[in-house]
């Protein structure tokens, strides 16, 4: 088995850019805390790639060819796509893995019929996990897109399909493999909602995942989730998908709506091996 | 409306440095490359947030062309509110897909 982790963690651009407008400090620290314990159990597992199965924003791809999935096979890649004192993090080059990832899009495509590509420029989305899961950016990278953003949308149970396809890919090599899932639960981000998070969802939906209830994490409509979870919600095809990789129940180690100006209920948790 | 190509300007712009140092040098000819009417034509060299948000662009586009407009974050999402009040609700795009009959519930019945 050469999956050696599974998690999910929360992106947003506040996370660091509005990093000193957060007003509840002891809560970002909990929050940075547990980001940085998810680096040290990624380390700990001997981890040779990190696959980041991200929900970017109209930074690589767009209505024009929009892949429902989509798998990074690069020599590198760059970021963030964003301005860097805007998102305050330095852009920087970023290692990838494109024998790694071209092995494991091989077998991706036995089931699931993913894009690759070997150009990548990284947004917030991959770059603030990054910015806490290996800071130094000397772990190799496999960027992962499901599309959350430009209808129609991936539907939830072809994220599910992904997100085992990717597990059986992992386990078709010999690499350690460590994988994570990010995006936000309910958020409206960069509209004038920015800041609702709806907490009850959120934990509803935690509770699906981490009971590994596919059934029911399954069952939102788009419609639903918009409602409830915005725009931003979409994005739980990401969470769905490390999930699914894993197979395992989930432990949640950190869920938090009071830091509303990172614009996303902030999340960490980590999944058993099945 | 032509919400593709005033969503794919911005994209190209977000995302390409040498966009954005045409955008400076000469904002009139990288606009004609692109299939825009009077009023988005117009919200862009106004730089007018407020109704580029009701013309339905994305914000996850929208807040990289504040931040490239030098709006801080604040101010941006006051602007979006303004725009509202201004022009009234989102007219396309993703924020104006719900409410039934919509492109989502259609993709809803195919889950």
């Amino acid at each position: 088995m050469s999956l050696v982790y599974a998690g999910v963690l929360s992106h947003a651009p506040g996370i660091t850019g509005r990093a000193h407008l957060v007003k509840n400090i002891d809560e970002r620290e909990k929050f940075y805390a547990k980001l940085d314990q998810q680096r040290q159990e990624i380390e700990a597992s001997g981890a040779e790639a990190l696959v980041v199965i991200a929900a970017e924003h109209f930074g690589n791809f767009f209505m024009n060819n929009m892949p429902a999935f989509c798998v990074g096979i690069g020599e590198k890649y760059s970021g963030p796509i964003e301005d860097p004192e805007w998102l305050k993090i330095p852009k920087i080059e970023i290692t990838g893995a494109p024998d790694l990832g071209r092995r494991l899009v091989i077998e991706i495509m036995q089931s699931v019929d993913t894009a690759y590509a070997e150009e990548w420029k990284f947004d917030h989305g991959i770059m603030v996990p990054l910015h806490f899961l290996t800071p130094n950016y000397d772990l190799p990278i496999i960027p992962v897109n499901i599309n959350c953003q430009g209808p129609p949308l991936t539907p939830l149970h072809r994220a599910w399909a992904f997100g085992e396809a990717i597990r059986r890919a992992c386990d078709s090599v010999p690499e350690k493999i460590a994988v994570v899932g990010t995006g936000g639960i309910s958020h409206w981000p960069a509209t004038p909602d920015s800041g609702k998070i709806n907490e009850e969802w959120d934990r509803e939906f935690l509770d699906r995942l981490l009971r590994q209830d596919k059934k029911a994490l399954l069952s939102y409509t788009n419609e639903e989730t918009y409602r409830d979870g915005g725009q931003g919600g979409f994005e739980i095809r990401t969470y769905i998908a490390a999930a699914a990789a894993a197979g395992g129940k989930g432990d949640l180690q950190y869920y938090s709506a009071e830091l509303p100006i990172f614009a996303v209920g902030c999340t960490v948790a980590r999944f058993e091996l099945a | 409306m032509s919400l593709y190509y005033l969503q794919k300007f911005l994209y190209e712009l977000n995302r390409d440095e040498d966009v954005q140092q045409k955008c400076k040098d000469d904002f009139d000819t990288l606009l004609g490359n692109y299939e825009l009417d009077d009023e988005e034509t117009t919200a862009l060299k106004d730089g007018d947030i407020g109704l580029l948000y009701v013309l339905g662009v994305n914000g996850q586009i929208l807040m990289h062309y504040a931040a490239f407009l030098g709006v801080e974050w604040f101010d941006y999402l006051e602007l979006m509110r303004q725009g509202i009040a201004k022009h009234g609700p989102v007219r396309a795009g993703v924020y104006a897909m719900t409410g039934g009959g919509d492109a989502f519930t259609e993709e809803d019945s195919h889950q």
